[in-house]
């Protein structure tokens, strides 16, 4: 197998306008039309209900409409056996009773009685607070991470490595907007570990520019930079495959309940990928990083370098 | 260029693998339904008790896999779910209220194991199925409840101390002293002083008037012991429920966390755990006129209530006995079939019971439940808690005669009111109402579902990247697949030995980092092959290439590691399950990717002359 040699840095331009024209998009999506936030966030009622034959859901939205439950939204879930009621937090009953009134309602007009699959209610206290939980850990992952690679690099890599994530997590988040797709707990973390992933891709491509700044004294920043994103293409792609393979399988094997987080990881992998390659290292560059920024930190990375 | 382990790496790597697959090996095994017997008294089950449950268990017919008598505690196993329910519900009625049956997944890891202390891991309510309740506890009316017990007790203070006052009253979190002559001031401070260290004193410009006040700290240790009185109601109200491993943590300042594997009659669990229900017992007011007190003339020494049926009775103001002195309780019927509640007194309770019945013989006495209602309503955006105490007298009956320590009470409208009550009695009062703020049932079949689900998933992925691994990295891809299947096996390991719980995210984050962990190797091998390149011998470039790969594998690795720490301290719940197996997983990867597969890697191609390496 021979080495790539693919002018990224050179064309960085056009990855530059492509990532704005995604990013833009998605921005425009998330403040338009937003997240779709699952009662994690919200607070209210989601009631699984599972049925031997296929559910009539007209009926189920009949029943619910005339026994006073008119915000609720039916839907099927998975299969055509399984359905999915959500209600918004309710004004006049206590909202820890309302499962248990949806139940009888549906119950009443159904000939066969549906089995609970899950009832999930979170208050809107809750949802609050676990909205800013998660809020929380967007925040203090980023901090904690431009942290480190501003230690273990330089500030200009480690606001580079920022953009990179940001640009997958913006656009993963706007690719959810613009779908539909419900964001809840699960999908937040999902987010989490796709920043981890992401940043991952970009470090070993970091560590691979600093290092040829070391060794190649005589090239130019871009020069080393394509170098290094090069060399390290074959390890990206095989990493990503076989994390997309595993995501493969959970999309299509794992259920309902861990699809959306199996659609951010996808996506999240795949632009991650992209970002590390066409993304990282041109946002570094154009904050201007040269071998001097990596002067000091030189004789730190080759102390360590030299551990077994 | 060497490419040797030293004896005792080797050993190392050899030993923790087999440390890894024992304790990962009780996963393996399943569970058994079965029921749990457990006395709810201070007492253990005795052998003769035991032989009688299981001998009312062989006379039932219903097949018993095995029946354990152990510390005290009786558990008979059974083969499947309808077995196990049956044998419950007949043990249920057999024995009384001083035993507790609960449904119980016992596994069924061979004692040999058991003996190293290898447990299976601790599967989350997602998986298992069941009920996971978050409480909050209403932290104003804790301390509602305490200024109203002050402002009795500095009542108290002052017509014991023979002081007089014109009015205590409760303004703004004070209560305000209004003396009848000023002269007294200084005796009601001193007398004031004395007795109520926690409260702040204060003299106003009024002369007449003294001002007292919850202390901060005061109003800091009411707020704790709230939560931590309400923490152990709550766990006695879930041990008489009959539940298995019940999960019950304080998070955050005032919210209590219960988890209830295995339960799916939610509505009950509900109503436990949620009600502050009561009772109080009083004497009628047979002195003065109803009809007058309706019409808003209530004598001063009286209460107006209502009955069941909403008809109004006057009720003496004092207590007799309130529901915190009552011991013990069980529901039962009385000679005419009612449902009853029979009710046994501590000492305190049962010297006012037999004081007052001793001088009112044939006067009526009044039984009043009372109970908290807390709804939580949306009035114009802004959410309103709404608090109820709901008191109705349930049960009047002529005093026959003294009585003291046991009685019995009716009134009750069904055997299952009967029952709930018996339970609240004795498990004991909430110190404060709480409020059910978030609810997550799980029911038993999508439990089961989750788990088919995620293990095929894993299946499947493990599967698909071992094949690409191979395919692609030929001799070196089937070692990094050995470090893989290592590394499940270590990750299983190590959450089995923490006994940390597995949820369904927990699960895609054991298969994402199956997907991930192959990643220091492909770091490696891709080093490998570049130094290859380079024309550098193998043996060589085996060692060249996990040195260089070796310092990008820390760097890019901590990053994620980072990521995944901070998603631990924030996650709640299922997250928390994710964010632990990745950060387990993350590191268990380093240690078999880098030094696991250099190992085998090394006795393959150390030591000797090597043309080629099949990468």
């Amino acid at each position: 197998m021979k080495t790539t040699n693919i002018n990224f840095i050179g064309n960085r331009n056009k990855a530059i306008i492509f990532s704005s024209v995604l990013m833009l998009i998605s921005i425009v999506s998330l403040a338009t039309r937003g997240l779709q936030m699952g009662i994690d966030f919200t607070g209210g009622t989601l009631i699984e209900v599972g049925y031997q034959k296929a559910a009539d859901l007209t009926a189920l939205r009949n029943t619910l409409n005339t026994q006073g439950f008119d915000d609720a939204t039916v839907q099927n879930f998975g299969t055509t056996k399984d359905v999915l009621i959500r209600l918004k937090p309710h004004s006049d009953i206590s909202n820890a009773d309302l499962s248990t009134k949806v139940l009888e309602a549906i119950n009443k007009t159904t000939a066969e009685p549906a089995s609970v699959r899950r009832v999930e209610f979170v208050g809107p206290q809750v949802g609050d607070d676990l909205a800013e939980d998660g809020f929380l850990a967007l925040l203090y992952s980023t901090i904690c991470i431009l942290i480190y690679i501003a230690w273990r690099f330089e500030w200009k890599f480690s606001t580079g490595a920022i953009i990179a994530t940001i640009h997958d997590v913006v656009v993963t988040l706007g690719l959810f907007s613009i779908l539909g797709l419900e964001f809840d707990l699960t999908v937040l973390a999902a987010v989490l570990a796709l920043i981890g992933y992401s940043l991952n891709d970009t470090i070993v491509v970091y560590d691979r520019i600093r290092e040829n700044f070391r060794l190649l004294r005589n090239k130019s920043t871009e020069e080393i930079m394509n170098i290094s994103v090069n060399v390290t293409l074959s390890r990206t792609i095989m990493t990503s495959l076989t994390v997309i393979l595993v995501l493969i399988s959970l999309f299509f094997l794992g259920g309902e309940i861990i699809h959306n987080f199996s659609i951010v990881l996808l996506f999240g992998v795949f632009f991650g990928t992209y970002s590390s390659i066409f993304i990282a290292s041109p946002a570094a560059l154009l904050l201007g990083v040269s071998a001097e920024d990596l002067m000091i930190p030189v004789k730190e990375g080759a102390d360590i370098d030299r551990r077994p | 260029m060497q490419n040797h382990y030293p004896l005792w790496k080797n050993l190392l790597v050899l030993i923790i693998f087999g440390i890894g697959i024992i304790y990962s090996l009780p996963n393996l095994y399943g569970d058994d339904p079965s029921v749990q017997v457990s006395s709810t008294q201070m007492t253990n089950i005795t052998q003769d008790q035991s032989n009688q449950i299981a001998s009312d268990i062989k006379a039932s017919g219903v097949p018993v896999k095995a029946f354990e008598f152990k510390d005290g505690r009786i558990l008979a196993r059974f083969s499947n779910t309808d077995d196990q329910l049956k044998v419950a519900d007949l043990l249920r009625d057999k024995i009384g209220s001083n035993y507790t049956v609960a449904l119980n997944l016992a596994p069924t890891t061979p004692t040999w194991l058991r003996a190293l202390g290898a447990q299976a891991m601790y599967l989350g309510l997602d998986l298992r199925g069941g009920v996971h309740f978050l409480l909050e506890v209403d932290m104003d009316a804790a301390v509602k409840q305490a200024e109203d017990r002050n402002i009795d007790d500095i009542r108290l203070a002052l017509r014991n101390a023979k002081l007089r006052y014109q009015t205590v009253a409760k303004d703004n979190g004070f209560f305000k002293v209004t003396l009848k002559s000023i002269e007294d001031k200084a005796d009601v401070l001193t007398a004031l002083d004395k007795d109520f260290h926690n409260l702040e004193i204060t003299e106003p410009e009024a002369q007449d008037q003294i001002w007292l006040k919850l202390s901060e700290k005061e109003t800091r240790e009411i707020k704790k012991f709230a939560v931590a009185q309400n923490m152990t109601t709550l766990r006695n109200r879930v041990n008489e429920l009959g539940v298995a491993e019940p999960v019950i943590q304080q998070q955050g300042e005032n919210r209590i966390m219960v988890q209830l594997p295995g339960v799916q009659d939610t509505t009950r669990a509900k109503e436990i755990l949620g009600t502050t229900a009561t009772l109080e017992y009083r004497l009628v007011d047979v002195e003065h006129d109803v009809q007058q007190a309706v019409s808003g003339h209530v004598p001063v020494g009286s209460r107006l209530y209502n009955d069941r049926s909403g008809n109004p009775i006057l009720l003496d103001r004092r207590v007799i006995v309130t529901g915190d002195q009552i011991v013990d309780a069980s529901s039962g019927q009385d000679q005419d079939g009612r449902p009853s509640v029979n009710i046994s007194l501590n000492g305190v309770g049962a010297a006012k019971m037999a004081k007052t019945t001793q001088v009112s013989v044939g006067k009526p006495m009044a039984v009043v439940f009372i109970e908290y209602k807390v709804e939580t309503k949306v009035v114009d955006g802004q959410k309103i808690r709404h608090k109820e105490k709901v008191e109705k007298v349930i049960n009047v009956a002529t005093i026959q005669g003294v009585f003291s320590k046991r009685f019995q009470t009716t009134g009750l409208d069904s055997p299952q009111e009967a029952r709930n009550l018996s339970l609240l009695l004795r498990a004991g009062a909430l110190a404060a109402p709480v409020d059910i703020v978030e609810e997550r049932t799980v029911g038993p079949s999508l439990g089961q579902d989750n788990i088919d689900k995620g293990m095929l998933s894993f299946v499947v992925g493990f599967a698909l990247v071992v094949l690409f691994m191979a395919v692609y990295y030929r001799l070196f891809g089937v070692i990094a697949n050995f470090a893989l299947a290592f590394n499940v096996v270590i990750v299983v390991a190590i959450l089995s030995m923490l006994q940390a719980t597995l949820t369904l995210p927990g699960i895609a984050g054991i298969i994402l980092t199956v997907g991930m962990s192959v990643d220091a190797n492909v770091l490696i091998f891709e080093r490998i092959k570049e130094e290859l390149k380079h024309g550098i011998t193998p043996q060589a470039a085996i060692f060249i290439g996990y040195d260089k790969a070796f310092a990008t594998i820390l760097d890019s690795h901590f990053t994620n590691l980072v990521v995944a720490v901070v998603l631990f301290a924030f996650g709640t719940g299922s997250v928390k399950g994710f964010a632990v197996t990745l950060i387990i997983g993350i590191l268990s990867s380093m240690f078999t990717a880098i030094t696991g597969t250099r190992m085998v890697i090394n006795w393959i191609y150390g030591n000797r002359r090597v043309e080629k390496l099949s990468l």
